[in-house]
């Protein structure tokens, strides 16, 4: 453990945790000094090839409040086979299965190296995973035949025994029976009208019909949960109905007339969805698969009226509170996320027409949940189609890459609050004595649901020292924190993940280098990003950037060294270096900027970035950029303007776009056509390692990025060119002529003044 | 009523009298029918039993016919005898004595001749048969009324001569009967004259008019020649006769009858009279074969030419006038300008002189083609569409129902009407199941299989598709027969019991308003609809209500929601036809509602079982799919100056109170318009009625149609009296009273029509007839029969039900009444009863009915009994066995299963003619008759003795003698 920079990715590795601090300063009042609240990003299902789950369940500390499971850091006196809670203290006997526990014979979770230990629960019945289909018949027709054709394929990658259900909506919401022979049947509901769950299930049988069926057949009473419902059936029985079911789809039949919009009541068709679900199999993992073509135009949750001459909102419009939709719809499918996520299911929105589809309003329906949003221009682009095949990948295991129905519970010890988290999860509402009264992100309770969750799902978590100033913690003590994960993994069985970690505790007076050398400059930069981000959800941006500006200020007053009034003295150390520069380009993305984007895209970017991952999630806020050329292996350059060189081929990955950049030279040989020429080989290598190194991002991320292949001036070449640090602008020309990149047309700030500014900020007495 | 009361107190009464009061002749008088008859064998008097026989008696057989005549001017053929010269008849008529006359008289007097001629005359068939009538029967007398006093003479003639009143045609007479009844009989011969001193004595019911006597007699009289509508003011046959019409300028009755075809020019004197002025308007009925429908005009783009002030139609009665370049509106007296493209010449008689190649300017009945400002929304409709519309709860498959409803909607789809001369019927069909839900069908021809959609939102119905939804039956064939394979299998286990009705019909109408078409859906429904819905229902069938003042409440819908929805569907041109099969009370006063106002129809299966009842729903359903209907109309009776149309009766809607809307409308339905005076009306100029009826055909084609009537007018409240028509008049009657039941208590409801009939009688006596005594009964020739309809008008179950009669039947009857043309209620009130044995075999003519008394029927035969609605085979206990084995295949009597409903199919001459007979009577009726076979003193006779109408009923209505005598009572009470 030579440098903390190694020591917070074994810990990354390991536990999937990154703190903002990973020496913690052991008073409230020094803690609030620090700026960056202690908090960490925490990934629940790191992806652990090396961790086989053990068979057994965990033991819980016996006290009622804690219920802390047993862990390496818990003391353990083998003789009287009692342990300690490192928690709350209390001392609990071993279940008498541990009968045998001793130094040389310890169970797993004693060990250091199982900080991160994974139990298999086998109680329980247990229920497959279901996918239930809700697909927008408003479609062009090559959109929907592309659709069916996913929503086909789909079918074979499901695990055999999956319940599959399909509901469509146009004007009318159908929810189709799956079971039943020859004639093809369906339910269908007014697009209108807003009906409550019990309204539905009466409605589609549910409730009574159960029934006799349940009396008439009491000798398969294993079977019955899975035949209940005539519209959720295993994915081996109707694959074959389903299909043709599918193929049979027509596109709504509702006349649209010229100037119109479709009638789509996607609305309902969610409610319907939720309604389903909830009534037939509460509380089990289940994905309800929602793929729209346009905004929602009737109903409750419209969006926008059918009249096309009215345009969908924009920024502008909701800013002049001129968006006379929004509040209602808003509130509809937040309505809908609360349900869902009560019901422990989740909602993936897919939504791909070239004008808005409304996730403004509906992303709650994703970001209670924990499901999927996925933006695109058509059904029709691989974009679409490899995202949705790449929900079905499977791990090394054989299993989806796929989660459900979990409750994430953390304890911490006494010196420690929960301030609450940030990420694709709701509030259970439980509180205790480790509960802080200030709330950061989603707070008020220890514990937290998170309804769907992949490998990579991510939650900020944040915390408040509570320790007072006078009562110090005695040297070498340690903080500590447990992660209690029970979730539904994909296989159907219920699985608690348990992660314990613990940090030294350190007197920011007196050892505030030490402190300092700690500190995590990513996870910082994406713990404070969520932040705002959270922030911007419900205040106007500019508040949230002076907010930041200021955080930011305050941090570099305390951690900088630098004269009073003297800007060019200021200096940070090593581990604070980057930050700044962090906080300069989350201020110019897209989380925070909503010029230039729709409340849609908005809504979508920060959908992601509050559920990925430190890596990913670094990228989304500072894109990388690579440049290829002639000169060498590619290599990562400043995104910065004067990294656009005429003779360079630049590579930029900003998680939802991969662009790729020929220089104005190498568009022009390529146009003169020297890649097909034998003697120019190496252009042609040239022009192709970025495609190939572009390639592999696409395949593994998710969801899949826009590919952007342009070239100097290039009409796509914008999203390059808004990245980038304008470092050059038509306002200083004094670049102009040389080689040094190209001017970007913009009135932005670049780093450099940036940095100009905080410097003199953070030196002066004022603030 | 009884009796009793009558006291006689004249002595005078010549009582029984016909008219002659005194004279014995009187008797005579009696006869003088006879007379007509007399051609007949009777001459034969002797055979006492023979009603006919008197006549015989009675010297001056011919100038029975002349009383007749004089008597009750009354159209009867008597005037038409040439030979009978009117006047003088009626003196002779009774024998005597002028005196006679006077009951009878007091029209002829003045018009005796006339009266003859006025009638029909020159048409008239000879025979004038009637003449009996009136005279006859004053026979109250019993006792009870004074009349029977010495002079009875009449009574004693009235007996013997019983018959005679009806004039019956000699053979049937039904004398038998009367030796079922010693009391009635009082004495055979007139001349046992102390028939008055048995007060108490009945009268002898062979002395009252008997309707199959009315009914004969006109056949043979007026049966044999056409009916050539040309002259004004003419009354039609009888509705039991079978004639033909000729359109000279007036409609048809068939389209059109009148209560009166002479109509008292103020309305004092009709309020004088009390005698409903009323239309009963067929505007679509269906015409015979040999009959010409009527011709469509299409006028071109400018529409059908009208009078601009009053908006009447081009008719045979407009004016032309200056050369032919205006036209003067017959209704409202407007002069109008005739466009250039319509003007022609006029000739010497100022007749235009095309008016015979234009069927508006000669014929009472044409169609009009109607331009698109006739149609709604000024689109030319769409062709209409049908949707089937079936209960498949489980009541609705155990009985096997749908299973049989869809096999025969396979070939049933093939038969839908269709414009004649068209290939294929225009008509798009659709189809939805129910239970609590609703299930639609998308059978568009693409599909490789019907799909069904699932509505359970019945709260807020709407129609899941629309594309597919309506079809063309050819080109959808194969997957509509899919379809109609997989319903009965799909809902096989269903355990659904509960059913929703106004949501059904919701969804039908949106379904037609989201096509922008008319329609018509065929409903077929099980059960009281208690599942949470619009419309939902509970059960409140209570028998304790009736004769209260609530039992109006039996016949009045539970809630608004039906006349709500009603309205909606008329508003749409949608029509509902709802077939009922219900195991208990279903509330048909509800859920008949929508189908009455939209001018539907309701059939009504109670306790259906395939076995049993199939035949008759599947032939009720071919006849009511197949029939030819028109959508969307509007029904507006224009008349002129001097009366106004201010009461209509029917199954319909009206959203203001000139405009009868339907939402269908077919060649059963009926719609009965009650005319008021507003002014006084020209003797000369008459009363035109025009009855226009915009609709759609069902191709889809916008059409008028006209039907125009001119009636004459009178000064003279015998005229009136002798112009009348007592069928339509209770036509009127019933319907009024129908509706009066739903507002007011039966009783007064009941009294109501005794008071009217009452005054309409006494307005006769008194004004027409010639004094004589008060002891005596008597009836103008034309209403006769009103006392003995009358009667059965009250006693029907709707307004005096008996133990047994459910409320639900008590509503399906009102409502089936509501629409029924004269003819329908004529035979529904009083049924036909056919002796089947009496006539010798090999004769084809249908045998001659009798009375509808028990008295009338003998143990050793077999009589069938229709009404319209049922067809009773009663079989005598003491029947041949030979006749028994030829119809039902078994050896005796006893071995007859009672309540059988069909005959076995057997090769013999009667078995053929009686299987014959029943189809032929089938044929006649709008809905198929379930045959029962009843055995006498078997426990079902029960039942058949509640339609044999001139008997004491169960439920306490009242004897055709007894019913009479109260008449009298009261008749005598106003003039008192």
């Amino acid at each position: 453990m030579a440098t903390y920079l190694e020591f917070i990715q074994q810990n990354e590795e390991r536990d999937g945790v990154r703190f903002s601090w990973n020496v913690w300063p052991s008073s409230r009042l020094e803690a609030t000094r620090m700026v960056v609240p202690l908090a960490c990003l925490f990934t629940p299902l790191k992806e652990r090839p090396d961790l086989p789950p053990v068979q057994y369940e965990p033991v819980l500390c016996s006290r009622p409040t804690c219920k802390a499971v047993l862990n390496p850091l818990c003391q353990v006196d083998y003789r009287a086979k009692l342990w300690a809670c490192n928690f709350c203290f209390q001392r609990n006997q071993f279940p008498p299965a541990y009968g045998g526990i001793s130094e040389v014979n310890q169970p797993a979770e004693l060990m250091p190296q199982f900080s991160t230990i994974e139990y298999m629960i086998q109680r329980g019945a247990q229920s497959p995973l279901i996918f239930l289909y809700v697909v927008d018949t408003c479609l062009e027709e090559d959109d929907l035949q592309a659709l069916k054709e996913s929503l086909q394929m789909s079918l074979s990658l499901l695990p055999p025994d999956a319940l599959v259900g399909l509901i469509t909506f146009g004007r009318m919401v159908q929810v189709h029976e799956l079971s039943c022979e020859g004639i093809s049947k369906s339910y269908v509901f007014r697009g209108t009208k807003d009906l409550t769950a019990k309204q539905i299930q009466d409605m589609l049988g549910l409730t009574k019909p159960a029934m006799p069926m349940q009396q008439a057949r009491p000798a398969q009473p294993q079977e019955h949960p899975f035949v209940s419902s005539r519209f959720l059936q295993p994915v081996h029985k109707i694959d074959m109905n389903l299909t043709d079911l599918l193929g049979e789809l027509q596109r709504d039949p509702w006349p649209v007339t010229q100037g119109k919009r479709p009638l789509r009541s996607t609305g309902v068709a969610l409610s319907i969805a939720v309604g389903l679900l909830e009534g037939t199999f509460p509380n089990t993992g289940a994905r309800i698969m929602l793929f729209t073509g346009g905004p929602p135009t009737q109903g409750p949750g419209m969006v926008v009226g059918d009249e096309l001459k009215i345009p969908i909102r924009s920024w502008h419009d909701i800013e002049k509170d001129n968006a006379r939709f929004m509040k209602k719809a808003t509130k509809h499918y937040e309505m809908l996320a609360n349900r869902t996520a009560a019901n422990g299911h989740c909602i993936d929105i897919y939504a791909c027409a070239l004008d808005q589809t409304g996730l403004l309003e509906m992303k709650c329906c994703a970001n209670l949940t924990g499901g999927y949003m996925v933006m695109g221009d058509s059904f029709n682009t691989s974009l679409f189609k490899q995202t949705f095949q790449r929900i079905f990948t499977k791990d090394f295991n054989g299993d989806f890459r796929m989660a459900f129905g979990a409750t994430l519970d953390v304890k911490t010890s006494r010196e420690l609050k929960i301030a609450g988290a940030i990420g694709p999860c709701v509030s259970l509402n439980v509180k205790g004595p480790c509960v802080s009264e200030n709330e950061l992100g989603v707070g008020g309770t220890s514990q937290w649901k998170i309804c769907g969750l992949d490998l990579t799902s991510t939650l900020g978590i944040y915390f408040e020292v509570v320790n007072q100033h006078n009562a110090p913690i005695p040297q070498g003590g340690r903080g500590a924190i447990q992660f209690v994960t029970h979730y539904q993994h994909s296989s159907t069985q219920r699985r608690i993940r348990v992660t314990t970690i613990a940090r030294n505790w350190a007197d920011a007076q007196t050892q505030l280098r030490h402190i300092e050398a700690a500190f995590d400059q990513e996870a910082a930069a994406v713990l404070m990003a969520r932040l705002g981000v959270f922030r911007a959800e419900s205040e106007e941006g500019p508040d949230v950037l002076r907010w930041l500006d200021r955080q930011l200020i305050r941090l570099c007053q305390k951690f900088g060294q630098y004269n009073k009034e003297d800007p060019a003295s200021f200096r940070l150390s090593d581990s604070f270096s980057l930050y700044p520069q962090f906080m300069f380009h989350l201020r110019r993305s897209p989380f925070l900027q909503v010029f230039n984007n729709s409340p849609d895209e908005s809504s979508y970017y920060r959908h992601h970035f509050a559920r990925q991952d430190l890596t990913q999630s670094l990228i989304m806020i500072q894109p990388i950029l690579y440049s290829y050329s002639f000169h060498g292996p590619p290599e990562p350059v400043l995104l910065d303007s004067s990294s656009i060189l005429a003779d360079k081929i630049l590579l930029m990955d900003t998680f939802f776009q991969i662009v790729i950049y020929l220089g104005e030279t190498i568009a022009q040989w390529r146009k003169a056509g020297y890649q097909d020429m034998p003697e120019y080989e190496n252009f042609k290598h040239l022009l192709q390692a970025p495609l190939d190194d572009a390639q592999e991002i696409l395949q593994a991320r998710f969801p899949m990025p826009r590919y952007i292949n342009t070239e100097h001036g290039g009409s796509q070449a914008r999203f390059l060119l808004s990245k980038v640090n304008p470092s050059q602008t038509h306002n200083n020309l004094y670049a102009w002529g040389q080689e040094t990149g190209a001017p970007i047309l913009t009135d932005d700030v670049s780093l450099q003044v940036f940095m100009d500014h905080l410097k003199k900020l953070a030196v002066s007495s004022a603030c | 009523m009884q009796i009793s009361s009558a006291v006689a107190p004249a002595p005078p009464s010549s009582g029984l009298g016909y008219g002659p009061p005194t004279s014995l002749a009187s008797a005579s008088g009696s006869f003088p029918n006879s007379g007509l008859y007399g051609s007949y064998p009777q001459g034969q008097a002797s055979p006492v039993s023979q009603a006919q026989g008197h006549p015989g008696i009675q010297t001056p057989q011919r100038s029975a016919p002349s009383q007749a005549s004089s008597f009750t001017p009354p159209v009867s053929g008597g005037p038409r005898l040439p030979s009978m010269t009117g006047p003088l008849l009626p003196g002779q008529g009774f024998g005597g004595p002028s005196v006679s006359q006077p009951n009878h008289v007091s029209s002829p007097p003045p018009q005796a001749l006339p009266p003859g001629t006025q009638m029909t005359g020159p048409l008239g068939p000879p025979p004038p048969m009637h003449s009996l009538q009136q005279p006859g029967y004053q026979p109250q007398q019993n006792g009870s009324f004074g009349s029977a006093r010495g002079p009875q003479p009449n009574y004693g003639s009235p007996y013997p001569a019983a018959p005679t009143f009806g004039s019956q045609p000699g053979p049937p007479q039904p004398l038998p009967p009367k030796r079922l009844d010693p009391d009635a009989i009082p004495s055979p011969q007139l001349n046992e004259l102390p028939p008055q001193q048995k007060t108490r004595h009945r009268i002898d019911p062979d002395a009252i008019p008997s309707p199959i006597q009315v009914i004969e007699d006109d056949r043979n009289n007026r049966g044999t020649e056409p009916f050539v509508t040309g002259v004004r003011g003419q009354v039609p046959p009888l509705v039991t006769t079978n004639f033909l019409v000729k359109d000279q300028g007036n409609a048809s009755p068939r389209y059109i009858r009148c209560t009166s075809y002479n109509i008292p020019c103020t309305s004092d004197m009709a309020k004088q009279a009390q005698v409903p002025l009323a239309a009963v308007i067929k505007p679509l009925a269906t015409l015979p074969p040999d009959e010409a429908s009527p011709y469509v005009v299409d006028h071109g783009e400018s529409g059908p030419l009208r009078c601009n002030r009053c908006k009447a139609y081009m008719c045979p009665f407009m004016q032309f006038i200056e050369g032919g370049r205006r036209f003067q509106c017959c209704f409202c007296s407007c002069i109008n300008d005739v466009p250039p493209q319509y003007f022609q010449h006029l000739d010497h008689t100022g007749k235009r002189v095309d008016a015979y190649d234009r069927p508006e300017l000669s014929l009472g009945s044409y169609e009009f083609l109607a331009t698109v400002d006739y149609c709604k929304n000024n689109k030319f409709p769409s062709p209409p569409a049908f949707i089937f519309m079936i209960d498949v709860s489980y009541n609705a498959i155990r009985t096997g129902l749908v299973r049989l409803l869809c096999e025969e909607l396979k070939s049933l789809l093939d038969f839908l009407p269709r414009e004649c001369g068209a290939e294929e019927s225009a008509i798009r069909v659709g189809f939805v199941t129910y239970n609590k839900v609703l299930h639609f069908y998308n059978v568009k021809s693409s599909l490789a299989q019907p799909q069904m959609m699932v509505v359970s939102d019945v709260a807020d119905m709407f129609v899941p598709l629309l594309d597919g939804f309506l079809v063309n039956v050819n080109e959808s064939r194969a997957v509509i027969t899919s379809l109609l394979d997989q319903i009965p299998e799909m809902f096989a286990d269903t355990r659904e019991t509960e059913t929703v009705f106004v949501p059904v019909i919701q969804a039908g109408m949106e379904a037609l308003k989201a096509a922008e078409c008319a329609g018509k859906l065929f409903l077929f429904h099980t059960s009281l609809p208690i599942a949470e819905a619009p419309g939902k229902l509970k059960n409140r069938d209570d028998r304790k209500l009736i004769n209260t003042d609530k039992e109006k409440t039996l016949f009045q819908p539970q809630t608004g929601a039906y006349q709500t929805l009603a309205k909606e569907c008329v508003a749409q041109g949608c029509c509902i036809d709802l077939f009922l099969f219900p195991n208990q009370y279903v509330d048909v006063a509800t859920l008949s509602v929508v189908p009455q106002l939209t001018g539907g129809s309701v059939y009504k299966y109670a306790c259906f079982q395939v076995e049993n009842d199939q035949e008759r729903f599947l032939s009720d359903l071919r006849r009511d799919v197949q029939k030819v209907v028109g959508f969307d109309a509007v029904m507006r009776v224009r008349t002129s100056t001097g009366i106004r149309a201010v009461d209509f009766f029917g199954a319909f809607y009206m959203s203001n109170t000139t405009d009868v809307e339907l939402a269908g409308l077919d060649g059963d339905k009926t719609v009965t318009v009650e005319f008021k005076h507003d002014d006084r009306l020209n003797e000369e100029s008459g009363a035109l009625l025009q009855c226009a009826l915009l609709y759609t055909s069902c191709a889809g084609q916008r059409r008028l149609r006209i039907h125009n009537l001119a009636l004459n007018c009178c000064t003279q409240l015998a005229d009136l009296y002798r112009n009348c028509e007592t069928d339509t008049l209770i036509n009127y009657m019933a319907k009024f009273a129908y509706r009066g039941v739903l507002n007011s208590p039966v009783k007064a409801v009941r009294d109501t029509l005794i008071t009217q009939c009452a005054q309409i009688l006494a307005c006769y006596r008194k004004n027409c007839a010639s004094p004589s005594s008060a002891g005596q009964l008597i009836l103008p020739e034309c209403m006769k029969l009103l006392p003995v309809y009358l009667n059965c008008v009250l006693k029907s179950d709707v307004l005096q039900p008996g133990a047994e009669v459910t409320t639900d039947d008590r509503a399906y009857v009102r409502q089936l009444v509501t629409s029924m043309d004269v003819a329908e209620t004529n035979v529904f009130f009083y049924p036909r009863l056919l002796p089947l044995t009496k006539s010798p075999i090999e004769s084809t003519t249908e045998p001659t009915a009798v009375r509808a008394s028990e008295e009338r029927l003998s143990n050793g035969d077999i009589y069938l009994l229709e009404n319209g609605l049922n067809l009773f085979l009663w079989v005598g206990a003491s029947v041949q066995q030979g006749v028994v084995q030829s119809l039902f295949s078994v050896s005796s009597f006893s071995q007859i299963t009672s309540g059988l409903s069909v005959l076995p199919v057997l090769d013999n001459p009667l078995s053929k003619k009686v299987r014959g007979l029943i189809d032929s009577l089938r044929a006649q009726r709008s809905r198929y008759m379930k045959l029962i076979v009843v055995k006498q003193e078997d426990k079902l006779e029960m039942l058949f003795k509640h339609f044999l109408v001139e008997d004491k009923s169960l439920s306490g209505g009242a004897s055709y003698v007894d019913f009479l005598c109260h008449m009298h009572k009261e008749i005598r009470q106003l003039l008192s």
